[in-house]
């Protein structure tokens, strides 16, 4: 899929604590029901953000915005639950680029990194650091894998992995990538005579 | 044992030798391009990944490792009939083309072999032993019953395998997982899996791959070893696996499109998948199965739950005060006894024959309370003509029950199969999220058997107290 290449994203953030944030949350089966990729970010997390009679409920994180925000910071274990991609879809929809936790679930992880959306996991320390100066912006260097609170000397480092961080800088996906392996591939099936059905 | 350590030749785990036989190539930062077995796929994580290949202008490269299905949002009453809903009609007409333009194997909506895809891969044959299988749904880790990697994914790596058949992935951590001792009676496998999570928590297994051994795993039907890994998931792991033995090859025999012609060379190499001995492992934990007893759910996650006796217990954390607020509980409350809306008998955790007869065991002779509304849901067109073809559905049917056709139906309510908003509902599906079952709907999760007992009370019963009662 086309998406945006990542470098240097500076934004405030949209902050919440809650841990266990799963993808149902994120995005609720109920609008899974479409079959592009597109318009996901107008039901992201729809049922914190809306009451039953669809009315804005203030209470929300999410509302009162403008989309510019383009980082969340959310508690522990965040994604967990359904391997639905419409997830990552809907965050990056709506606008995020870049989802900061102390801990992300496997299968989301892997989504996001290839949905152009940045996981970036940080200690528990950096994560207090990040509530306390909660209305300052923050500035993610994926080149550099800093992650820095604008107009102060708090700055961390965070992982990614050298081939999915060659992607998102350059906006690359796998299938280019996997189709230019096709030979090796064509080789090992050959040797391995591959179990067949 | 100095001397081998020396020259770091460690054993290997089941994991390593199947992971290691399906790498095509090492990439510069460690990552694998893995070569995948056998792709399932179905209606609703797979049409984007179709619009991904016609765009880039390419075929499916081996549709002959591809197998469809539509389970997810389909009617779990009237199948025969039309489906008026636009957005839930589409997708399933989409997969019917996309499967028909790439050559692809679909059992769609009536088939004989329809189905949720976890149950009809192993109760078809397809999946096997020593294999990759990915799907585009979480609950993959179930065929790591089976002695396979098997884990779930998202749709751009739906299209990757679509593409090329491979993935590119980093080997995660392992965990071995003992379990021994003896279940208690009316204690099912459901209960094991919930009182593990429930004791480890839900992202205790992120970032690796979980071996399951000890000798109540060897113990458990291949039915009950899925259920197991099926829920491996839900404690965050990329999967699970539970070495094959005797007990999955008997099973593997009785499938229809299981290669019988082979199966002596197959089963043979089978015999040798299992971990070594000196098997390195990133962390270990061993658990009693001779404590636990029927388990239920009281919050939002798979790991909130307690002994059906139990208490719900004190904290005051904000998202376990979220989660009992959702709920309608508190601290403290006891949820023994307490009436229930509905119950749901299904998915691909519980929704196979054995979870059908144990349900059925239960309810013998009895009559279903006339205030809850009842669910069952086989997990297959299969299941369903297994349980009428026996005593299973007479048993129910006397019993005041109805039994529904195939679906993933209410596990995520994406059909009409909802819970209404503030309603309490049993179920032996997998997960009790905010919203899962609808909008604003309770979800406690149980195994079969508590959803059985508490389908002839309308409260929450322990299995054992209910047939000591009528004893």
């Amino acid at each position: 899929m086309n998406f945006e290449k990542i470098n240097i994203i500076k934004s405030h953030a949209v902050i919440t604590t809650i841990e266990n944030i799963d993808t149902d949350q994120i995005i609720p089966a109920r609008f899974l029901k479409t079959t592009t990729r597109e318009g996901f970010g107008d039901n992201m997390f729809y049922d914190w953000r809306f009451n039953n009679q669809r009315e804005t409920l203030s209470n929300s994180p999410f509302n009162n915005l403008n989309r510019d925000y383009k980082i969340l910071v959310a508690g522990y274990n965040f994604g967990c639950g359904s391997s639905r991609e419409h997830a990552a879809w809907a965050l990056y929809d709506y606008g995020f680029r870049v989802i900061i936790s102390t801990f992300f679930a496997d299968i989301f992880k892997n989504n996001a990194l290839n949905t152009g959306l940045l996981p970036v996991t940080i200690g528990a320390d950096f994560y207090s650091k990040l509530l306390e100066n909660n209305s300052k912006r923050l500035i993610i260097n994926l080149n550099k894998q800093t992650l820095e609170i604008e107009g102060s000397t708090l700055i961390t480092n965070f992982d990614v992995p050298l081939y999915k961080k060659e992607c998102l800088l350059n906006g690359y996906d796998d299938v280019e990538y996997l189709l230019s392996k096709l030979n090796q591939i064509e080789s090992y099936e050959k040797q391995n005579m591959c179990i067949t059905r | 044992m100095r001397c081998l350590k020396l020259f770091n030749i460690m054993g290997k785990t089941i994991f390593d030798k199947i992971w290691e036989k399906h790498a095509v190539s090492k990439l510069e930062d460690g990552a694998v391009i893995l070569y995948i077995d056998c792709h399932y796929i179905h209606e609703v994580t797979s049409p984007q990944a179709f619009a991904g290949l016609n765009k880039r202008g390419i075929k499916v490269r081996r549709p002959d490792k591809t197998l469809a299905t539509c389970d997810h949002n389909i009617p779990t009453i009237n199948q025969h009939l039309y489906i008026n809903d636009d957005s839930s009609r589409i997708p399933i007409e989409t997969l019917k083309s996309n499967c028909k333009e790439h050559g692809i194997e679909m059992y769609g909506l009536l088939h004989k072999n329809n189905g949720v895809v976890h149950i009809i891969g192993p109760e078809l044959g397809f999946t096997q032993c020593g294999m990759t299988i990915v799907c585009g749904d979480s609950h993959t880790s179930t065929h790591g019953a089976f002695g396979n990697i098997a884990f779930g994914i998202g749709t751009s790596e739906v299209e990757m395998v679509l593409a090329s058949q491979t993935l590119i992935q980093y080997k995660p951590k392992q965990m071995l997982i003992e379990v021994n001792g003896q279940l208690g009676e009316q204690v099912c496998a459901k209960d094991l899996i919930l009182s593990i999570i429930s004791q480890l928590g839900t992202s205790f297994g992120t970032g690796s791959f979980i071996e399951f051994r000890g000798d109540t795993i060897e113990k458990l039907s291949m039915e009950e070893r899925m259920t197991i890994c099926n829920m491996s998931i839900e404690m965050g792991a990329r999967g699970a696996i539970i070495p094959p033995d005797e007990i999955t090859f008997k099973y593997l025999l009785e499938r229809e499109y299981f290669p019988k012609s082979e199966s002596a060379n197959l089963i043979k190499e089978w015999s040798e998948l299992k971990s070594d001995i000196d098997a390195n492992y990133d962390s270990k934990v061993t658990i009693d199965a001779a404590t636990i007893e029927p388990m239920i759910t009281y919050g939002t996650n798979p790991g909130a739950g307690i002994k059906i006796s139990d208490t719900i217990p004190f904290s005051d954390e904000e998202s376990f005060v979220k989660s009992l607020k959702y709920m309608g509980f508190r601290c403290g409350d006891k949820l023994e006894h307490k009436s229930v809306d509905y119950i749901f008998l299904g998915s691909c955790t519980n929704g196979r024959i054995e979870d059908f007869r144990a349900f059925a065991s239960i309810v013998k002779g009895k009559r279903k309370h006339p205030d809850v509304i009842v669910w069952l849901v086989p997990g297959s067109r299969r299941v369903l003509e297994q349980i009428e073809s026996e005593e299973t559905g007479k048993i129910l049917r006397d019993a005041g029950f109805e039994i529904r056709e195939p679906g993933c139906s209410a596990c995520l309510a994406m059909n009409e199969d909802k819970v209404p908003s503030g309603k309490y509902c049993l179920s032996t599906s997998n997960r009790n999220f905010e919203g899962r079952q609808g909008l604003g709907a309770r979800t406690i999760l149980c195994g079969p058997l508590v959803a059985a007992a508490s389908s002839i009370t309308g409260v929450i019963t322990d299995p054992r107290k209910f047939i000591a009662n009528e004893l």
